[in-house]
């Protein structure tokens, strides 16, 4: 006998919109001719992401009445995993809109064809023709859709399923940079790498729990009354000789697969080189929703854990709880102190996401649910800040200038008269002069990172750290304020460079330095840029220490740091995402009001 | 009231936004940005005027409203909201800032018409006058140090407005700093007094901390050191003693910035603080006895200081340090001080305003000499000027009927009153007030003589005096007038004092120790004394051009009784030697003996970047490690549950 499940067929629209419009994204790859597809799937892919948000939106006040498991709990959506969706389909769409923005040069931050093997005649010719990769943007829906799906399955199996849909595209994404290509293959590769490992963790955690339980999910499916993690823990189960072991090591497994995605110290190293790799519009997406999507997973698997043994054996939750704690501790102090010697600006920012991971963390750590609301709002305040930042990035550029050759105020050619983002802080000096208005969106998303009061992230932080302090963890919360203090110090001297000090391009400098040691940098990233004439050094692995590269440039022509213009997109992103930084900041009672809502429930 | 009560974030709101503008819109602006600035203040001034004229409509016991704006942060216990406190005094400031700075503003416009700069020039005086509105209208201690910490940014900005391109460029930028940092001690006061009344009262709106109950509830020792650190705020908003020095300094400002945040206004803000946590400081009469000796030898300190300098803006700056000590004199008093502190300092804001425009005025007559000995007879030239400094003069002398007088009166009459079981307060601070008088009748007849008067002109080579624009001379001729007349409208028949009852309370009528007619009068003969030894010195006698050696008093107070010495010898020099101990054993105990936390973190950097050799198998490695790691830690903390 077969029966039809019962299917709330709106409470999955969000995920059918965003997921259904990426299939369609593949068709339109097939059958749209190319001049129009890129702005098809540009069209398309923000289409979807704010279908997907008004479905949530009308969805909201109904789930925050009562949740609702949908097929027997594989969607589960209670009021922070919908709240989870909500952020990560607006970060998304800011995320796009940054991706889709090809400025003033006339080009995105894609390859031409990401097939081609970097350096040969045929990415030459793909680049001269002009090709695009318009596949991105149906990548960017699955894992947007692999995402909302994370963070709001009560099925271990499906919660896997969903973190193969969002890694999968983000991996490959990783591999398009139109420029420093082989650094780009290598953070995808590495990538993959890390995260096939992270996923085997993952699993074998799910087979420990399964073990233990008889089931994959923790609530159950409402038609089998007592099968489920939950209804095991409390018949007993976990009594059993070797049973919690069972329990413990799984739920530690699952976690620190979720951990890895979070960017977690010891789970962390991944992060530096693969956000540093990646093209940069592409980092900024997967470093503010992937982080929503693997918090709120992370909330939901520890909480309902935590749930079901605190009646039962509250001795398993204080070791869960030591786990985040440890964690949260080392990822505090790794990322605040290696950032604090980085001298890239993605760099930076990949250890402040590292260091956000540690603060959020610490809220999680508290074990109440209040939390949930707190962590909903760290989430979105650091992604707003984190799109915007990681979207100003794209902005900055090297420039070649050849004196005499008309160049510097001539047309921008296919090579590139505008050549690759100027990552390097030195190469940040005086920018607060060339571009002020960016200057200062950057410096509210530093500002809010740092936890400035009238920014988003004082009210983030105020919370997680409450968070913490109300769980009775006073020493933690203690700790993530000195932290935070560390961490402002590295986010104001990068402030520092841009607005105080000159820029650097004396044009009677022949010598250009285009990279330097960087403490704890992997010497990936000491090749700087394959396009130009400029040869680059240092490949990957060539061995343990940093490599210094300093490429003699003629007389004849320097590299300058130029600001290039948005065609639009980005500029929008950067304006939203800072007006919202700052309206979170003075005026955050309605967002806290909403997100307040969703601690009623067990996450 | 309430149908009006919305314009009350527009106070704010429209400098905010004129400011902004300013700011923010660069170069387009610089054609019109002066004119939007002063609309920006004048918009404040007319929204003032209809919310003082409700108020004044409606019944005193209602005269005190807090609007709700928003709920910044909520979170367990504490709940930060952002509110607004409309009342007799808030209102009070209200018009004072939005009055007398639109006059300073469109005297401004005149005033820096040559500046290329202007336009930033407009946008500071808004952002000043955002800060101050938010200042006074604040209803929590927040939201009050909000607008603190506003007004010493606007002030650092426009003290420091000239540091480029003139010769003075680097002295401004010191005074700019030196104005900063005296005020940064303050500041840490009142963050001080916050904490110690959020940990006392775990609130810091006024409704709450300022209630019976929550005074009530804070012991004395509390409630004194809580008086005391908002004492320190005050003292350095208000270059009160110890605190004083960099208000002379602040003279390499603007004039106008000197008259609006020098004079009237900002430096005000201590004597605010003082009386909106009148209910504090009544509950610590330690911290009041202490208020009333910062104002008493300030009041001393400025006018000695004010009768040996040269520089027309130092002399007036000394005597506005001096006419806060008034005020924070009377403020110490308690409920029979409050209101005439603010009194004076409602018609001081008038005449200071007015003295501060008129020495601008004629600055920009002399070519920005600001040399008095370098002025003299300049009154036939001036004759607008000439007759509004005359009557501030007057107002600051105290001379019945101008405004000085009923304000300065009310405090000197205040000083007077016993306090039960210390009868020498009432004739020492009683005294201090009658001398501080005469002072200040020698200090200002000397400066208004040796400008205006004087047998012949002392000039420097090519000085052709003339009146300055209407633009100018019509704020001049406002202040002049309210420098004559504010104090008899406001003061005849107790108005003032009435209309401030529904928040400083009515105070108890206790008989000064001598009949209210002999202190007038003794007073009165004082002042003329000292006005007419001035006149002889200043007026009839010729002033020699270069300034005679003088008395050692002279001398001390010519460099401001060794101010600047005192705070080198007592707090630079000892900083200094603590940090070159501190240097010293940093280098030979903790380097040496404690170098491990240096080592232990080049160290952890050193492993970390071993580690992040961007080798995948060494980062799979480190997971797996993490993963036993984690294990291993739990197991040990805690203990694996099931196993035991």
């Amino acid at each position: 006998m077969f029966e039809a499940p019962e299917i709330d067929w709106l409470a999955l629209a969000p995920l059918i919109v965003v997921l259904g419009a990426g299939v369609v994204g593949v068709l339109v790859e097939a059958f749209v001719p190319a001049r129009a597809r890129r702005m098809t799937q540009i069209v398309l892919t923000l289409a979807a992401l704010a279908g997907g948000f008004a479905f949530i939106a009308v969805l909201w006040p109904q789930i925050v009445v009562q949740p609702v498991q949908v097929v027997g709990g594989s969607v589960t959506l209670t009021p922070f995993a919908l709240g989870a969706q909500g952020i990560i389909a607006v970060l998304a769409f800011l995320g796009v809109l940054v991706v889709a923005d090809r400025t003033a040069t006339g080009q995105d931050a894609f390859a031409p064809t990401a097939s081609a093997v970097p350096g040969t005649s045929y990415e030459d010719l793909a680049r001269r023709s002009g090709l695009e990769q318009t596949e991105i943007y149906p990548l960017l829906l699955f894992a947007a859709g692999g995402m909302m799906l994370f963070a709001s399955t009560d099925d271990l199996i499906v919660m896997f399923i969903a973190l193969e849909v969002l890694s999968l595209p983000l991996y490959v994404l990783c591999a398009t940079a139109r420029r420093r290509r082989l650094l780009s293959q290598e953070a995808a590769a590495k990538y993959f790498l890390l995260g096939a490992f992270a996923s085997a963790l993952f699993i074998f955690g799910v087979a420990l729990i399964y073990g233990f339980a008889g089931s994959v999910r923790f609530f159950g499916d409402p038609s089998r009354p007592g099968v489920g993690v939950l209804p095991a823990i409390q018949s007993g189960a976990a009594q059993g000789e070797g049973m919690s072991v069972l329990l413990v090591a799984g739920v530690l497994l699952v976690v620190v697969g979720l951990l890895f995605k979070v960017g977690a110290v010891p789970f962390h190293a991944w992060t530096p080189d693969v956000y540093t790799g990646a093209p940069t519009p592409i980092t900024g997406f997967m470093a503010a929703c992937t982080k929503v999507a693997a918090v709120a997973a992370l909330v939901q698997v520890l909480y309902r854990v935590a749930i079901g043994v605190q009646t039962v054996d509250p001795e398993i939750m204080r070791q869960l709880q030591m786990v985040i704690v440890v964690v949260a501790v080392l990822t505090m102090a790794v990322g605040t102190i290696v950032g604090s010697v980085q001298t890239d600006v993605k760099r930076l920012l990949a250890y402040s996401s590292i260091a956000h991971a540690g603060f959020l963390l610490v809220g999680v750590a508290g074990f109440n649910s209040q939390v949930q609301a707190s962590t909903l709002f760290y989430l979105l305040a650091y992604g707003i800040a984190t799109i915007g930042a990681f979207g100003v990035v794209t902005l900055v550029r090297e420039r070649r200038v050849t004196p005499g050759s008309g160049e510097h105020n001539g047309p921008v050619g296919d090579d590139g008269v505008v050549l690759g983002e100027a990552t390097e802080i030195a190469q940040w000096a005086g920018l607060g002069r060339k571009a002020p208005w960016l200057t200062a969106a950057f410096a509210l998303f530093l500002l809010s990172m740092a936890g400035i009061p009238l920014t988003a992230g004082f009210i983030a932080k105020f919370g997680a750290f409450t968070g913490a302090a109300s769980g009775g963890l006073w020493w933690l919360a203690v700790l993530g304020v000195l932290a935070s203090v560390v961490a402002v110090a590295f986010y104001l001297r990068l402030l520092v460079v841009m607005v105080f000090q000159r820029a650097q391009d004396d044009p009677a400098e022949p010598l250009v330095k285009l990279a330097e040691t960087t403490p704890g940098a992997a010497p990936g990233e000491a090749e700087v840029s394959t396009s130009g004439d400029v040869s680059t050094g240092a490949t990957a692995g060539a061995g343990a220490t940093a490599t210094l590269t300093t490429v003699q440039v003629t007389t004849a022509q320097r590299i300058e740091v130029t600001v290039v213009r948005s065609r639009g997109p980005a500029a929008v992103a950067i304006a939203v995402c800072a007006v919202a930084t700052v309206i979170l900041g003075v005026f955050p009672s309605p967002v806290l009001a909403l997100v307040e809502q969703a601690s009623k429930f067990v996450p | 009231m309430n149908d009006v009560i919305g314009l009350a974030p527009w106070l704010v709101g429209f400098p905010l936004i004129g400011a902004a503008i300013l700011l923010l819109g660069g170069k387009a602006t610089d054609r019109w940005g002066h004119w939007l600035g002063v609309l920006a203040s004048a918009a404040s001034a007319v929204i003032g005027f209809i919310l003082m004229f409700r108020m004044i409509g409606t019944p005193a016991e209602e005269r005190s409203i807090d609007h709700h704006l928003w709920t910044w942060l909520s979170a367990g216990g504490l709940d930060v909201d952002l509110g607004l406190r409309l009342d007799p005094l808030s209102l009070t400031f209200v018009m004072l800032v939005t009055f007398v700075g639109t006059l300073i503003h469109v005297y401004s416009v005149a005033y820096m018409d040559h500046d290329p700069h202007r336009r930033r020039f407009f946008g500071y005086l808004n952002l000043f006058v955002a800060a101050m509105l938010t200042l006074v209208l604040a209803d929590s201690y927040l939201l009050l140090f909000v607008g603190w910490e506003g007004v010493g940014l606007a002030s650092y900005l426009l003290i420091g407005f000239w540091d480029t391109g003139r010769p003075s460029a680097r002295e401004n930028a010191v005074a700019a700093k030196k104005a900063f940092v005296m005020n940064r001690i303050g500041d840490m006061g009142l963050i001080a007094a916050m904490a110690l009344l959020f940990a006392g009262t775990g609130a810091l709106d006024f409704g709450t901390t300022l209630s019976d109950d929550a005074v009530g509830s804070l012991s004395e020792a509390t409630a004194t050191a809580i008086g005391l650190c908002l004492l320190l705020a005050a003292c350095g908003k208000s270059a009160q003693f110890p605190l004083q020095a960099w208000l002379g300094d602040a003279m390499a400002g603007p004039t106008p910035v000197s008259a609006l945040i020098h004079a009237a206004t900002m430096v005000t803000a201590g004597v605010y603080l003082m009386v909106r946590s009148g209910p504090i400081l009544e509950a610590a009469p330690t911290a009041q006895l202490v208020v009333v000796i910062v104002g008493a030898v300030t009041l001393l300190f400025g006018a000695v200081v004010g009768t040996a300098k040269d520089d027309i803006k130092k002399a007036l700056a000394a005597s506005t340090m001096s006419q806060i000590g008034y005020m924070m004199l009377a403020a110490g008093l308690g409920p029979a001080g409050y209101a005439f502190a603010i009194f004076h300092l409602l018609t001081h804001g008038f005449f200071k305003a007015g003295l501060f425009l008129g020495a601008g005025s004629v600055m920009h007559a002399m070519g920005d000499q600001t040399d008095m000995r370098r002025f003299g007879g300049l009154s036939r030239f001036l004759p607008i000027t000439w007759i509004t400094m005359g009557l501030g003069w007057l107002a600051i002398l105290g001379i019945p009927p101008f405004s000085g007088f009923w304000s300065k009166d009310g405090i000197i009459e205040a000083a007077f009153m016993p306090v039960e079981g210390q009868p020498w307060r009432a004739w020492v601070f009683g005294s201090v007030a009658v001398l501080g008088a005469a002072i200040t009748a020698f200090y200002m007849t000397r400066l208004f003589f040796m400008t205006f008067g004087g047998r012949r002109p002392r000039w420097t080579e090519n000085q052709h005096p003339h009146e300055s624009s209407p633009l100018m001379w019509w704020p001049l001729v406002f202040l002049g007038v309210g420098s004559a007349a504010l104090g008899a409208v406001l003061g005849i028949g107790g108005t003032f004092v009435t209309w401030l009852e529904p928040v400083v309370g009515h105070a108890e009528h206790h008989e000064p120790v001598l009949p209210v007619p002999v202190i007038i009068t003794t007073t009165l003969v004082v002042v003329v004394l000292g006005a007419l030894l001035a006149f002889r010195m200043y007026a009839v006698a010729l002033v020699p051009e270069e300034a005679p050696r003088g008395s050692v008093l002279t001398r001390a107070a010519r460099r401001d009784l060794y101010q600047d010495t005192a705070n080198e010898t007592l707090v630079l020099k000892p900083a200094h030697g603590v940090a070159r101990l501190v240097q010293v054993g940093d280098r030979d105990v903790v380097d040496r003996g404690w170098s491990v936390l240096p080592q232990a973190v080049s160290w952890f950097g050193a492993v970390f970047r071993k580690a992040q050799s961007g080798y995948v198998r060494s980062y799979a490695a480190g997971m797996a490690g993490g993963v036993l790691v984690i294990a291993v830690v739990v197991w040990l903390v805690v203990g694996l549950g099931g196993a035991q």
